[in-house]
């Protein structure tokens, strides 16, 4: 049967425009991977993850500045994760109807969308200068704060997925809401609560400003988080906008391999999805 | 209300106790959807260890009855009841009655088979083991025993610890039995429990519900009046929230006092 010609022009123009607007997403991902590898190849050596930031002129890596990274960014998700998954609950467990959930809630979409340098100022002031010296443990709580909106809400989200037959037959079976909860609703929405949490380690892995005013930076090594603290971001941002050729390139290798690091998460987070669907 | 629930009501109500146990009086029930009335003075007795079957028209009743009963409704705000429901002679209705002992008392079946997201093994262990503190060995005895009562024993015994999910709906639905009976309930709500399942698995549940009836009280919603007839010694027919007759089964479908309840069944409408 023929298909009129207008239908398979309306056919083509719809597939061009798609597979035009893919690739207009795609080419920017591309293209900054591209631009860090190439621009910061010369330092992408075992060097990198084994020798310190080095003053100018000399050569040397990165690796305390993703030790304090790493470190900041895991203790972000150990203060961040359980009150996120609590307060999740909260709202679409028991909160469920009442007043105080619906304006927990929008609290939450506040803090969602608060430009990191809010946070990162607040911390300064609560933490830092109460302390007198910044600290890695400022950086981490900076980072818990922003990760907790992400994951109140993609644990709220989550839950509501669960159908309410879900809930109903736990209850008619006599089991309390905390045991319903736990013994059937975190195990239904195990992966996708796994997802909001690696998408919030990708977010925080990144952030600059509030890490500028928490744990700053560091030279030398440090393993204490209560000193200042090197991490990824603020290296690079310091190092890119230094004069020295060694520190630009350092910074790309930096920059390279936090984009990468993102990226590999993003697709853990797609296998884990995945395997939330099968179930 | 016709004569014909008027002498059920008293009947088995004044028999022995023993028989009596599980036996499920509603007097003047009443239920709400915030403003919409959905139950209406509802007064009925259901007879323990038989199958009774609510039949009546979408939005009748039929599963708000079932709800009421257990007060799963209480999950949901603005979802009420009143009047009362007399079950061993206490008002399970009362507030004060604990909900985990009128749910471990009343157990209930819906109509999509609801899994939980783990092994078939826990399906079962999950309730038992919150109600009972049981050695490995009495719990091991307790899951093989409801998974027998549920006929479904000899197609998981080598599979336990396998994924609930990866069951046919129809031996999802079996599990779903298996796991309320062994708590050791004493009622059983079944709300269209066979209306997602095929013809082969449906005929297995009613098998089940006619093996069950001997030791539970039954009380199946169902919109298959063939299935109301084959499974049921009761029947009770709603319409617009109002107990319509209520009466043997056999009367209800060939002989009703009612002519909307003749209606309904001659399938004139509904």
């Amino acid at each position: 049967m023929a298909i009129p010609a207008r239908r398979r022009v309306a056919d083509i123009a719809a597939f061009a425009f798609a597979t035009a607007a893919t690739v207009f997403g795609l080419v920017w991902l591309a293209w900054i991977l591209w631009t860090t590898l190439v621009q910061g190849a010369a330092a992408l050596t075992p060097s990198l993850f084994s020798q310190m930031t080095p003053p100018p002129g000399a050569s040397g890596g990165l690796v305390n500045a993703f030790y304090g990274s790493a470190v900041m960014i895991l203790l972000g998700v150990i203060i961040g994760t359980p009150i996120g998954v609590a307060a999740g609950t909260y709202l679409a467990e028991h909160g469920r109807y009442t007043r105080l959930a619906a304006i927990v809630s929008f609290v939450n979409d506040i803090l969602l969308s608060a430009p990191s340098i809010v946070i990162g100022l607040f911390v300064y002031e609560l933490v830092v200068r109460n302390a007198g010296h910044f600290s890695g443990y400022a950086g981490a709580l900076a980072l818990a704060m922003i990760l907790l909106p992400i994951v109140v809400r993609t644990t709220e989200e989550s839950l509501r997925l669960i159908p309410d037959q879900m809930r109903e037959a736990g209850f008619a079976l006599g089991l309390p809401r905390w045991r319903v909860t736990r013994q059937i609703l975190y195990k239904a929405a195990l992966s996708a609560i796994l997802t909001g949490i690696l998408l919030g380690v990708a977010r925080i892995a990144g952030e600059t400003a509030p890490l500028l005013f928490t744990a700053l930076n560091n030279q030398s090594w440090s393993a204490s988080l209560n000193g200042p603290l090197a991490n990824v971001p603020v290296v690079i941002f310091q190092y890119a906008m230094s004069p020295y050729n060694e520190w630009h390139t350092l910074a790309w290798a930096g920059a390279f391999v936090l984009t990468a690091f993102v990226l590999v998460l993003n697709i853990l987070v797609r296998l884990l999805a995945r395997k939330g669907k099968e179930q | 209300m016709n004569e014909t629930a008027t002498a059920l009501r008293v009947a088995p109500a004044y028999t022995s106790t023993v028989e009596s146990r599980g036996a499920i009086d509603l007097r003047d029930l009443n239920f709400y959807y915030g403003t919409a009335h959905a139950l209406k003075h509802v007064n009925m007795l259901v007879p323990a260890n038989a199958v009774t079957a609510i039949i009546g028209p979408s939005g009748c009743g039929k599963s708000t009855l079932l709800r009421t009963i257990n007060r799963i409704f209480e999950l949901y705000p603005d979802q009420y009841a009143t009047g009362e429901i007399i079950i061993d002679e206490r008002n399970v209705l009362d507030r004060r009655y604990p909900l985990s002992d009128l749910r471990r008392l009343v157990g209930m079946v819906f109509q999509k088979p609801t899994p939980f997201p783990s092994s078939i093994r826990s399906n079962v262990a999950f309730a038992l083991s919150y109600y009972e503190r049981l050695s490995k060995s009495e719990l091991n005895d307790r899951i093989e025993d409801a998974l027998r009562q549920a006929a479904l024993w000899d197609e998981v015994k080598d599979k336990l610890h396998h994924s609930a999910l990866s069951l046919s709906g129809g031996q999802q639905q079996r599990l779903c039995i298996a796991r309320t009976i062994a708590v050791r309930p004493e009622i059983l709500l079944l709300d269209e429990a066979t209306s997602a399942l095929d013809p082969i698995s449906t005929a297995k549940v009613e098998e089940l519900i006619h093996e069950l009836r001997e030791r539970f009280t039954i009380m199946i919603v169902t919109h298959n009046m063939q299935q109301a007839a084959r499974v049921s010694q009761r029947t009770a027919f709603f319409h617009l929230g109002e107990l319509v007759e209520f009466g043997s089964t056999s009367e209800i479908f060939t002989n009703p006092h009612e002519q909307q309840t003749r209606d309904y069944i001659t399938g004139r409408y509904g």
